[in-house]
């Protein structure tokens, strides 16, 4: 029995040296000079703007992100055309990029000076990179794949009895999609959303690359973390670092309470 | 599908693309200029530890919360998952709050090569250990009992059975820790100092070349990464199924 103590107590110090005793010092280190300097370092106007901004990225990524990924995952399990392995091969791409490859990408394509589409946006007088539009593409593509990735073992589980049987009784495809196939996908759907959502709070590289980081305007929370770190605002950058952690925490606990119904639904 | 090359795939083309703007002269020069050469090499050799690190640390917390039982085990399971919700940046911070200068216990690995694999370790924790536990979970007891039975002893029951079982999900897990880990940038920022030639990974590298108005050359090395990764993740996933397939 000696052994199993010595893999648990490996197994855990591993754990507690990497991950808990650095989590909870970044705690400690946040209310370092109590709780009042914390709280107003994550109140300047530069903080809630940021905040603001991260909240503006995940309310326009994650739900066109459920979309296309409802969507694609469809296509890709219940339809039969040319290219679906490898648009099903595609949707995985953005797992294999660098966030900064990302962001450099979007900038070829869409900046000002000699980027693809960029002239034509130019003399339309839209502007992407350096703005807010970019940024919420860059957190588009680095969390494209999690609700496809998530829907689509569920789609080829229920299989397509239910849906057959209730387009024999004259339901027509959008009423099947939303009283037989939506109702039966949700947790998959729930479970890619969290997913979604804490990679899109928390993306960093590409939007930092299609940024411009001009404080309180394109800065995001990420972005804020670092912003005040290099200016040697430790209790700004722990602060702010809490308040994301806290976030991701929340994740977890939305990701713990979704997964054990995945069974059930 | 049109959505998905607006965001994606355009972009990636327009990589690729720029990269070559110059030609393949200056391509090569851009990926084997000393400064791209060993920002790429340090990216590589430290994923290379990092996976190595993370299939035996990883199959060894996998073992623990499938087959250990102790108090707070549903905790320690689902906190694993936290590297991935923690935005990068964060975690680049926790980090440097206890391997940092002001570490608590004088253990300061801030802007040392060693600070670049903690931060690879840290963020790709939970692909060996979710890629592990499912299989440990489904595998048969009965197996093992009967190697027991026949005077195995446990080192021998964990070698000839648990290990080979196991071995597809274990390097189906490395393949996407290093996919994961040649890419990262966030966590490196603060906790490496960036020091070219020293501690400036490939993504870092990338970074600073587009900073200082060189996108031809972060194109390329850009490239470079794109490849080793989509190689990677094809190479690891052949194995995987083909230690499945031997085993079936």
């Amino acid at each position: 029995m000696s052994s199993r103590y010595a893999l648990r107590f490996a197994a855990l110090g591993y754990l507690a040296l990497l991950l808990g005793i650095p989590v909870t010092l970044v705690f400690i280190n946040a209310f370092d000079e109590g709780i009042a300097a914390a709280w107003s370092a994550v109140t300047t106007p530069e903080a809630q703007h940021a905040f603001y901004l991260t909240a503006v990225m995940v309310a326009v990524a994650v739900p066109l992100n459920t979309i296309f990924g409802v969507l694609c995952a469809l296509a890709i399990v219940r339809q039969r055309f040319r290219g679906r392995a490898v648009l099903n091969a595609l949707v995985d791409l953005p797992f294999a990029v660098s966030p900064v490859v990302v962001g450099l990408a979007l900038l070829l394509v869409y900046n000002r000076r000699d980027g693809w589409a960029g002239e034509w946006l130019a003399d339309h007088g839209v502007r992407i990179i350096f703005s807010t539009p970019g940024m919420i593409l860059a957190t588009m593509f680095v969390s494209l794949p999690f609700v496809v990735r998530e829907v689509i073992p569920v789609l080829r589980e229920i299989g397509t009895e239910q849906e057959q049987a209730a387009a024999t009784l004259g339901a027509g495809g959008l009423q099947t999609f939303f009283r037989i196939t939506l109702p039966a996908i949700r947790w998959g759907v729930a479970y890619g959303v969290v997913l979604t959502t804490a990679r899109a709070l928390g993306e960093f590289g590409a939007v930092s690359v299609v940024s411009g980081r001009i404080s309180g305007e394109t800065q995001t929370a990420t972005l804020f973390v670092e912003d005040r770190f290099e200016a040697f605002d430790q209790t700004g950058a722990y602060a702010a670092g809490v308040v994301l952690a806290l976030l991701a925490l929340v994740t977890l606990l939305a990701m713990n309470l979704i997964k054990p119904k995945e069974g059930q639904a | 599908m049109a959505y998905l090359s607006f965001v994606a795939l355009i972009p990636l083309a327009a990589v690729v693309v720029r990269s070559l703007d110059g030609g393949l002269d200056s391509f090569w020069a851009a990926v084997s200029s000393p400064q791209a050469v060993a920002a790429l090499r340090l990216t590589l050799i430290a994923s290379l530890i990092v996976v190595v690190i993370n299939a035996v640390t990883g199959t060894l917390i996998a073992w623990v919360l499938v087959r250990d039982a102790f108090p707070g085990k549903g905790i320690v399971n689902s906190l694993i998952d936290l590297p991935f919700a923690l935005p990068t940046i964060v975690a680049g911070l926790t980090l440097l709050a206890f391997y940092g200068p002001d570490s608590p216990v004088g253990l300061n690995l801030a802007f040392t090569q060693a600070s670049v694999a903690m931060a690879l370790l840290f963020v790709t924790l939970p692909f060996v250990v979710r890629a592990v536990q499912p299989v440990l979970l489904e595998l048969d007891r009965e197996m093992e009992q009967a190697a027991e039975s026949l005077g195995a002893g446990r080192a021998t029951v964990f070698r000839r059975i648990i290990l080979p079982n196991l071995l597809p999900a274990i390097i189906a897990g490395a393949g996407l820790a290093f996919a994961r880990a040649i890419g990262e940038f966030g966590s490196l920022v603060l906790l490496t100092g960036n020091i070219p030639f020293k501690t400036e990974a490939a993504s870092v590298f990338i970074f600073s070349q587009v900073q200082s108005d060189n996108p031809v050359g972060a194109a390329a090395v850009s490239v470079v990464l794109l490849l080793v990764a989509l190689v990677v993740l094809l190479i690891f996933g052949l194995i995987s199924k083909r230690v499945l397939r031997h085993e079936q």
